[in-house]
């Protein structure tokens, strides 16, 4: 009896990983984070995230099935991780009506006008977040000081939207180093207790994320590693030239955003390179261009542009590392 | 010698099949002798290269090893009668490999098997001209599912011996296990017909190369070969897709094949355990390539079995003997999961390049539908020919061709496995064969 079938091409069987699964993994990599900036800046932390998980979640709904009449389109997670980095981004308090201006345009001018999931040339989260430091500096740079730790009692007023602090960038940047610690441990920026972004300031809960994308296989170490490496090896000369002025390398290590950076930003999938010596150099030139801007630079900090600038160069990188085939000759013999 | 060098990217597959899917439990089935078909169906085209020319015509009687299409042209092998029995009709029937109908002399069978076999050789004292001839004759092709000409690949040792001739027992596609079974109960025929094939490359040495998630197939071969001096048999690593020709070449010797070149450029030549056991019965005992081993397997598959089949028998038929679907069957693919063509009807006869009948089951969960690709780099990991598959199916699904074979398209071999890996469940091989198709047909009308 024969039966008919029809024509299918192989593979025929499919590993069940898939975008969304990936997608969700950020998310969940970043819940320490959250955790922590709540701990640190209140309850207003926590309706930044969400906000940004929904809102971009919501504009990217609206613009596949309305603006591009994608009809067949289902949410993938994609808009969710760019709306909740882009939250990380933000310090806490930052106005509500703001910060969806910055989801627009990172969806928005970020993503979709170069054709959505996986066109973008830039990390969409950065260009919002450029976008806000540049038109909106003064909110971008109203940072709360940390709360809890000393006043945990009161956990929901712990962050007083009275006082606002400086980030340990800007102190090192305005006073020196001598200065800076007097404001905080190097502990306390390990730990989250410093003024900052809401997912910048604590390095354990975004080392604790990353290690749980890296078992999951979803990153690998080479761009964070050739990244961070490079900083301390930048910040190690600048240290011995001028301790005060130019911070410890520890110092550049945790303060500020590199560990966001490097272990979430640097890393999207879409915007950086594929070969491991691509990544490689794709890190060290993050690393370069962030010490650049951090020692010579008017900001204090230099971490977004950096990658930005990098995001530029990943096209020309990947034809710089194209992977000689299996069975090729050592060299091209012309 | 132990283990194998690590081959470049490759799978490792999830243990996911229970049983029956299981190869683990389908490679303890012995091999099981189907009763011969009322009615064979003979593809013309059985081998890659030219076909051979039709020798018969509809009313003619032919025995069972008889010659009914000649070789046309170099790589080109005869094809013979699987039964005893008479011509009926040539019909056009679709060829899952080429994709088009072809040329199909149906036989009916009207008596038990009357042999029409050549001489044994004594592979021994046989010179290896004698013997280059007799695999020809015999029909003899790559049983890997390849299917091409065997011959062919020692067309220059007579001039130029290879170092080196390897036995492929690695059967590193999942579900399938004849290689397997062909290794527990052919050893001897294995061993001989490598003896046989080193005597025609005219080298010293043989290595038969065996994945090692199947221990009993090393340790049954081992043993066989202990008191063989020029055979090894080596154990390498369960990663797919480790039986790959350039793959095995490099895991078990370090030689690398060059980009565009043949194993014979650096000395060496690879052939498959049954194409081993059916060089072995061509010399030994003069038979012609008429049966060959198939595993009907999948969850989708009733009694999943390792059978001998001949050449032509309607997989309809291997269905049945197997005890017919389980469930509703989705597809039925001629060969493996990973590279396997889907049939489009269960009526295709058995060629000398099914190596096995894998029928999935209609799955609980529609499929995900495609999405874009996220760069998310699994593809360039795994591939084992180190390319980059995510930049390649771009270029390809943009027609820039030239662009695709610059970035090497023509080292692909279609082994599946970035496709397999895609999250975004991209259809990278399917992209790259119409590819290449497009190229080649541009390249050919200039």
């Amino acid at each position: 009896m024969a039966q008919i079938f029809p024509s299918a091409s192989a593979p025929h069987i499919r590993t069940s990983d898939s975008v969304s699964k990936i997608m969700l993994d950020v998310l969940i990599a970043l819940i320490p984070a959250v955790i922590v900036s709540v701990f640190v800046f209140g309850w207003s932390a926590l309706v930044l995230c969400l906000m940004g998980v929904i809102v971009a979640e919501a504009l990217e709904l609206f613009i596949m099935k309305v603006l591009r009449k994608k009809k067949d389109f289902i949410p993938d997670g994609s808009a969710a991780v760019t709306g909740l980095l882009l939250a990380m981004n933000m310090p806490a308090g930052f106005p509500w009506y703001l910060f969806i201006i910055g989801i627009l345009v990172a969806i928005g001018l970020g993503k979709h006008v170069y054709g959505g999931l996986g066109s973008n040339p830039f990390n969409p989260a950065l260009v919002g977040r450029i976008f806000l430091v540049i038109s909106f500096p003064a909110a971008m740079s109203n940072y709360y000081k940390p709360g809890i730790w000393k006043t945990i009692d009161s956990l929901s007023t712990a962050a007083s939207p009275v006082v606002t602090g400086a980030t340990p960038m800007g102190l090192l940047k305005e006073g020196g180093l001598q200065n800076a610690l007097q404001n905080h441990t190097y502990m306390d920026m390990f730990l989250g207790n410093t003024g900052g972004a809401l997912g910048e300031v604590c390095a354990l809960a975004l080392i604790i994320g990353f290690v749980y994308l890296l078992v999951k296989k979803h990153v690998s170490w080479h761009i964070p590693v050739a990244y961070i490496g490079t900083v301390l090896v930048i910040s190690s000369v600048f240290y011995l030239i001028n301790p005060d002025q130019y911070g410890t390398p520890l110092y550049h290590l945790l303060g500020g955003g590199l560990m966001l950076g490097a272990l979430f930003m640097a890393t999207d999938m879409v915007t950086s390179p594929s070969t491991v010596k691509g990544s490689l150099i794709y890190g060290m030139g993050c690393g370069i261009i962030t010490m650049l801007i951090r020692i010579a630079g008017a900001l204090p900090e230099g971490v977004a542009f950096s990658i930005l600038i990098m995001n530029a160069v990943k096209p020309l990188i990947d034809r710089w590392t194209r992977r000689r085939p299996f069975g090729a000759l050592k060299k091209e013999a012309q | 010698m132990k283990g194998g060098t690590e081959q470049n990217g490759g799978i490792d597959f999830p243990r996911w099949n229970s049983p029956p899917g299981n190869e683990r439990v389908i490679s303890k089935r012995p091999l099981e002798r189907m009763p011969l078909p009322k009615t064979v169906y003979c593809f013309v085209h059985q081998n890659l290269g030219a076909p051979p020319k039709l020798l018969c015509e509809p009313g003619d009687k032919v025995k069972t090893g008889q010659v009914i299409a000649e070789p046309c042209g170099k790589v080109s092998v005869p094809l013979h009668a699987p039964v005893t029995g008479t011509v009926k009709e040539i019909i056009k029937m679709m060829h899952p490999a080429q994709k088009k109908k072809l040329d199909v002399i149906v036989i009916e069978r009207t008596a038990e098997d009357e042999w029409q076999l050549m001489p044994s050789i004594d592979f021994t004292t046989a010179g290896r001209e004698e013997l280059y001839q007799r695999i020809l004759d015999a029909g003899i092709v790559g049983l890997g599912g390849a299917a091409f000409p065997t011959h062919v690949k020692y067309n220059t040792t007579l001039v130029k011996p290879a170092d080196l001739v390897i036995i492929n027992g690695a059967e590193c596609e999942p579900y399938l296990t004849i290689d397997h079974r062909l290794m527990l109960e052919k050893g001897e025929e294995i061993l001989n017909g490598l003896r046989i094939l080193m005597k025609i490359a005219g080298a010293k040495k043989g290595i038969i190369g065996i994945e090692t998630n199947k221990p009993d197939a090393i340790d049954n071969m081992r043993k066989m070969a202990s008191h063989d001096d020029h055979i090894d048999v080596i154990g390498v690593k369960t990663k797919y897709p480790q039986g790959a020709e350039k793959q095995l070449i490099y895991t078990t010797t370090r030689r690398k094949v060059p980009v565009g070149g043949l194993p014979i450029d650096i000395g060496v030549v690879m052939n498959n355990v049954g194409t081993a056991v059916a060089t072995s019965q061509a010399v030994t005992n003069g038979m012609p390539l008429i049966e060959r081993g198939v595993t009907i397997t999948g969850e989708g598959i009733n009694n999943p079995k390792n059978v001998m089949v001949r050449i032509g028998t309607p997989i309809s038929e291997l269905i049945q003997y197997a005890g017919g679907y389980k469930g509703e069957p989705e597809k039925v693919i001629a060969g493996g999961p990973m590279t396997g063509p889907a049939l489009t009807s269960t009526e295709t006869p058995v060629m000398k390049s099914t190596s096995g009948i894998l029928v999935l089951p209609k799955p609980d969960k529609a499929p995900r539908p495609s999405k874009p690709c996220i760069n998310c780099n699994q593809c360039v990991e795994v591939c084992p020919m180190a390319l980059e598959p995510n930049f390649l199916v771009k270029l390809c699904e943009a027609k820039k061709y030239n662009d695709a074979v610059e970035m090497n398209l023509f080292s692909c071999i279609e082994c599946g496995a970035c496709a397999y890996i895609c999250p975004a469940r991209i259809d990278h091989v399917k992209t790259y064969q119409l590819a290449k198709r497009v190229y080649n047909t541009l390249k050919g009308r200039k």
